[in-house]
């Protein structure tokens, strides 16, 4: 059943945050630690363990899928609900600051991505034949 | 009738916000199709088009959350609030590839560190090149370069005022935003194009919606792997903000 899958996702990140809240509770801060990170890591060791039990069946994958293709309209709804004028009013400071230290962490997401390994990780496919076939559809 | 019409929106906000977002990533991804021929994504319009609308309602009404501080639009706060973007989040690592967490985990945690130090470092010395040599302000201007959340937390731990804070989260605002906006023009150059690039773009940038909302926008598939580091960062920062960052900047600048 459908609820299955979404009763899943929600109990893992229920745990996450919990766990990040102690995470944090330990380190001394009131803060939740990673607490998506881990219910990240949580569902996906369950999903794998409960498909290798072949007891989580098509329907309620359904339900994990449901709310993954969800993702970008929330995103565009959580943009849509920033305080961009806090933002731009904040002064030369505020700008300044925000935009050269942007630049700065994206110059180094290559240097860093190439740490460790000699060779450097492969590129994913380009979407480009998923949206042909959207269009079809 | 349009007070009828106004009312059954207000009391079904969610339901309006989702009928709202449907029609706008509707027109963003014909805007997409047609005015830029595909070059452009249609959910990097419709987030730069969400972000104008913010500022419209932010201008219209004064207050703080963008356009769903308007009512009618109030639906919006939850659909794009912290619950249901963290449950959406979740579900994306539906798609996780295990194998490349494996190898791409050492270089994720390098990320984290590498992430916050440059905030702290750069926030620290343009607060300085602005005049601000107080310790406590520029901890607190550092660490809001961090994110809009680890600038508060630490400013309020070692005692910053008010307007420091509101500076730390006009800073940490600009970062979140402009890391939506600039992402997916700068993907190709900083080849932000596979997973292992995208679990350290999260931890580099460390802004939970900017990352999300910028890889969204450049190719979905990474938003996992970005999202999974993301997470951390602010934990991390808050902890580290008000301890080593803050001594750092004491015995540098004395006080």
């Amino acid at each position: 059943m459908v609820i299955y899958g979404v009763a899943l996702l929600a109990a893992c990140l229920l745990v996450g945050k919990l766990l990040g809240t102690l995470l944090g509770m330990v380190m001394g801060i009131d803060a939740d630690v990673g607490g998506v990170g881990i219910a990240m890591l949580l569902l996906v060791f369950c999903v794998y363990q409960l498909q290798r039990m072949g007891c989580f069946d098509d329907r309620a994958q359904a339900g994990l899928s449901f709310w993954s293709s969800l993702y970008i309209p929330i995103v565009v709804a959580m943009a849509a609900s920033q305080n961009v004028v806090g933002a731009v009013s904040g002064g030369p400071v505020a700008l300044v600051g925000g935009l050269v230290v942007v630049a700065i962490s994206f110059a180094l997401v290559p240097v860093i991505a190439r740490l460790g390994r000699g060779k450097y990780a492969k590129p994913l496919d380009p979407p480009e034949s998923t949206t042909r076939e959207d269009r079809h559809a | 009738m349009l007070e009828r019409f106004l009312d059954v929106l207000n009391s079904n906000g969610l339901i309006a916000a989702f009928a709202f977002i449907g029609l706008l990533m509707l027109v963003c991804n014909l805007a997409a199709r047609h005015l830029t021929g595909g070059r452009i994504h249609g959910s990097a319009i419709a987030i730069a088009a969400g972000l104008l609308l913010s500022y419209i309602g932010g201008v219209a009404t004064g207050g703080t959350d963008g356009l769903s501080d308007i009512a009618l639009f109030s639906g919006l706060g939850i659909m794009g609030g912290s619950m249901l973007r963290d449950f959406a989040i979740v579900a994306t690592a539906f798609g996780v590839d295990l194998a490349e967490l494996r190898k791409a985990g050492m270089n994720g945690v390098i990320a984290l560190f590498a992430g916050l130090a440059v905030p702290f470092t750069a926030g620290a010395a343009i607060a300085y090149a602005f005049g601000y040599t107080d310790p406590v302000a520029v901890t607190t201007i550092g660490a809001g370069a961090a994110t809009y959340i680890v600038g508060p937390v630490t400013g309020t731990a070692i005692g910053a005022g008010s307007d420091l804070i509101a500076l730390s989260i006009a800073i940490g605002l600009v970062k979140s935003i402009s890391v939506m906006i600039f992402t997916p023009v700068v993907a190709k150059q900083i080849q932000l194009n596979n997973p292992s690039a995208a679990l350290v773009f999260g931890g580099m940038m460390g802004t939970t919606s900017g990352v999300a909302a910028g890889l969204a926008a450049t190719d979905a598939r990474l938003v996992p792997y970005g999202a999974m580091t993301a997470t951390f960062y602010t934990g991390f920062g808050c902890l580290l903000g008000p301890s080593i960052f803050y001594l750092v900047v004491r015995s540098i600048l004395g006080g």
